[in-house]
């Protein structure tokens, strides 16, 4: 037996100033409230406006009404939650989407994006660690599209009665004079594009969930879309709408399209960019890629004439280097999607009636 | 993408369409007995592709579509109690039972989980040793060997805490009930190419040749069935009798041994019920007595739920190719996919289903109006209109 003390195993029985779990505490309002705020949201998004700690963004649009001829823009708004899991997929992470799901709302509107809010709803035991992660990755989601987050919120709620982390942003940008582009304007003629593969995001993390023992490699497609739209934007102002098939997929994004423009679509299945490891992997497990998640994809309607100039500004960005001509828009079955099939015959693509389930046969 | 692109070339899809077309001199009305197929047949428009005298006729063979109404009432009594992890392939969860859906008990704090196989269950089985683990084991003799060996695994691995909630069909016996009825219009068959991977298919020569019909052992990509059609129309305008297989890169004549015994050796054959159809004799598995202690009816007592099919839908008749969907006055109506009265409106390849679409398309205004009225000869979805 050793007489020795081994100090290295010893700890100190006061409490350490940092939490590596997130505790009800931070969500209090107090001191601990303060102290996550300073040291883990406040060193991520250093700017003067959310520095200020003010119950509210300030924000000053002056430089805004210059550009526009000095006449007061057009504000887009919007807003969306985020409740992923698992946190961490290839490709990206809760934050990165909650960042670029919300800028690119504002993207395909023909918006510029400016200012974001975030707000947290963080479970009691949610690491610190993972949550540091979360935001490093927002900062950088947010340097990658050039908005600022000026405000946001941070509550917590008791372990079991959340996912880990939820979290709601939303965005406002401004809208140039001149551009109004809508759900509502797609003419029988008008062409349809798509910025590149589909069904990346939603096969990623399907195939990263527990209880679906599929690998594969692929990566989420996440990224902002609000340089390849100012892109296309400039190549052909009169592009009538955008759209970011998310939820639902290219098939509910189409389907509303339809509806709104009282119109039909006419899609061609053999142009639709589909990777090999995503038809696979829908193969499998019996879904289809018209219906799966995208988060870095956006579908355009454009004027026959323009489509050329509008694809070859698509290829020229990173995030549209694989756009594609997908369909048509027509006169014919007005509020309905159809799709030629490879071999020839025709159905029709409906929207999505709940979650689209794996088949038994 | 290999080994599929291969069955999707519409060069050669293009070339068994015109060998369809010129074979087919007289009206023939054929019947794809698996869902699989049909649901290659309405994702690909592959009956727009063929001649008028060509009916398709979707059967029974969608599991989801005749998986009688008190199973699913079972599972949901089952799936709502607070010790059940209740497991189930994914697409059974919408469908819907008397009063409810298992999504419902789900959103009513039933633990309900989507598995892509029964094996996953057992390894949910072993880390949850205080909760019983059932799985809603449904489908036809291709599911059958990966339940049968779930089942095998348990009883090796002495897993206490899992149970089968069994509802298995098998096809021969429901081929012969469509053969048997009086109202059948059915002169073909295609078989059913994955049951047969399994099962082989020398059990349908004695069925070939009792009703005198070909029956044509099809695969499921979009040239396998074409294929499998002409074929089958070869057969019939010769009038040779027996059984074809187009889908000899999976299925041989014996089919797998070694599936067929596990499969025997865990389920015996019993009458089953089918949703529409009402039972039919020898027509389906159920645990065999050594593994009676994973009957899931048994050990939640469930056994004896009964429940009444909506007496307005016909669904029934159209598994049979009897009556077509715009013949039932719920379609469209009372019955549609959001809110269906029965089997074939529930699964997207039911033929209800189906035709609501291709409804749609062909004639925009006349769905759901009162007015329904078809005036020209036309195919659509897998019936033919008058």
């Amino acid at each position: 037996m050793s007489n020795v003390i081994d100090f290295g195993r010893m700890s100190c029985p006061l409490p350490l100033g940092e939490r590596d779990r997130v505790l009800l505490g931070h969500g209090s309002g107090g001191k601990m409230s303060a102290e996550l705020i300073q040291n883990t949201f406040l060193p991520a998004w250093d700017n003067p406006v959310l520095s200020a700690l003010e119950d509210q963004a300030t924000l000053d649009l002056s430089s805004w009404v210059r550009q526009n001829g000095n006449q007061t823009p057009r504000l887009a708004f919007t807003t969306d939650s985020f409740v992923v899991q698992p946190l961490f997929f290839p490709g990206g992470d809760i934050g990165k989407l909650a960042v670029h799901g919300t800028v690119n709302d504002l993207a395909v509107g023909g918006a510029i994006p400016q200012f974001l809010s975030a707000a947290f709803i963080l479970e009691e035991g949610l690491l610190i660690d993972d949550l540091r992660r979360i935001v490093a990755s927002m900062r950088a989601a947010c340097a990658d599209a050039g908005i600022m987050l000026v405000t946001g919120d941070t509550k917590v709620v008791n372990r079991g009665k959340g996912d880990q982390i939820f979290i709601t942003t939303s965005g406002i940008g401004w809208v140039p004079a001149g551009r109004t582009l809508s759900i509502h304007h797609a003419r029988p003629g008008d062409r349809i594009l798509i910025s590149g593969t589909i069904g990346d995001h939603g096969v990623t993390i399907m195939s990263q969930r527990e209880g679906i023992e599929f690998e594969t490699v692929l990566k989420s497609d996440c990224a902002p879309l609000n340089g390849l739209t100012e892109a296309m934007l400039e190549a052909c102002p009169q592009i009538r709408c955008m759209r970011d098939p998310t939820r639902g997929g290219v098939s509910s994004s189409l389907n509303e399209l339809a509806t709104a423009s009282k119109v039909g679509i006419k899609l061609q299945e053999s142009r639709l960019p589909i990777r090999r490891e995503v038809r696979g992997a829908c193969e499998m497990l019996g879904l289809d890629p018209l219906y799966v998640a995208n988060e870095g994809k956006l579908i355009a309607v454009v004027p026959a004439e323009a489509t050329d100039k509008v694809l070859d500004a698509m290829r020229r960005h990173p995030y549209g280097k694989d756009a594609a001509e997908i369909g048509t828009v027509v006169a014919d079955h007005p509020d309905m999607v159809v799709l030629k099939s490879v071999i020839g015959g025709e159905r029709v693509v409906t929207m999505l009636a709940g979650e689209q389930l794996p088949r038994i046969c | 993408m290999r080994f599929q692109d291969e069955y999707r070339d519409p060069v050669a899809a293009a070339k068994l369409q015109t060998a369809i077309a010129r074979v087919a001199t007289r009206p023939w009305t054929i019947m794809e007995v698996c869902g699989g197929q049909t649901h290659t047949i309405v994702k690909y428009g592959i009956d727009e592709l063929l001649p008028p005298q060509v009916e398709l006729v979707h059967g029974p063979g969608c599991p989801v579509c005749v998986t009688p109404l008190e199973l699913i009432d079972k599972a949901i009594a089952i799936a709502g109690r607070p010790e059940v992890i209740f497991c189930s392939f994914g697409d059974m969860l919408r469908v819907p039972g008397s009063q409810s859906d298992l999504f419902s008990t789900k959103a009513s704090g039933g633990d309900i989980r989507v598995v892509y196989s029964p094996l996953d269950c057992l390894k949910i089985a072993e880390q949850n040793p205080h909760r019983v683990v059932v799985f809603f084991a449904v489908g036809f003799e291709t599911t059958a060997p990966a339940n049968a060996m779930a089942v095998a695994q348990a009883k090796k691995r002495n897993l206490n805490n899992f149970a089968v909630l069994v509802s298995h069909v098998i096809v021969p016996p429901a081929m012969t009930a469509i053969l048997s009825s009086p109202n059948n219009r059915v002169q073909g068959f295609l078989g059913a190419g994955h049951v047969c991977a399994v099962m082989g298919y020398e059990e349908y020569i004695p069925i070939a040749e009792e009703f005198q019909i070909p029956i044509v052992v099809t695969g499921f990509e979009p040239l396998d069935l074409l294929e499998g059609i002409y074929e089958c129309i070869c057969m019939l305008e010769q009038n040779r009798i027996g059984v074809g297989n187009q889908y000899s890169r999976a299925v041989r004549r014996e089919g797998s041994p070694l599936a067929i015994q596990l499969i025997h050796d865990v389920f015996e054959v019993g009458d089953r019920k089918w949703r529409g159809i009402g039972t039919i004799p020898n027509s389906g598995y159920r645990l065999a007595p050594a593994y009676e202690q994973f009957d899931a009816e048994q050990r939640f007592d469930v056994a004896q739920f009964a429940v009444q099919e909506s007496e307005l839908c016909i669904s029934g008749q159209i598994l049979q190719g009897i009556k077509k969907p715009h013949q039932c006055q719920a379609f469209c109506k009372t019955c549609t996919p959001e809110h269906p009265l029965g089997a074939t409106m529930v699964s997207s390849e039911g033929a209800c289903a189906a035709y609501y679409n291709y409804g749609r398309l062909r004639h925009p205004m006349a769905v759901g109006s009162e007015t329904y009225q078809i005036h020209r000869r036309d195919r659509i979805g897998n019936v033919t209109l008058d």
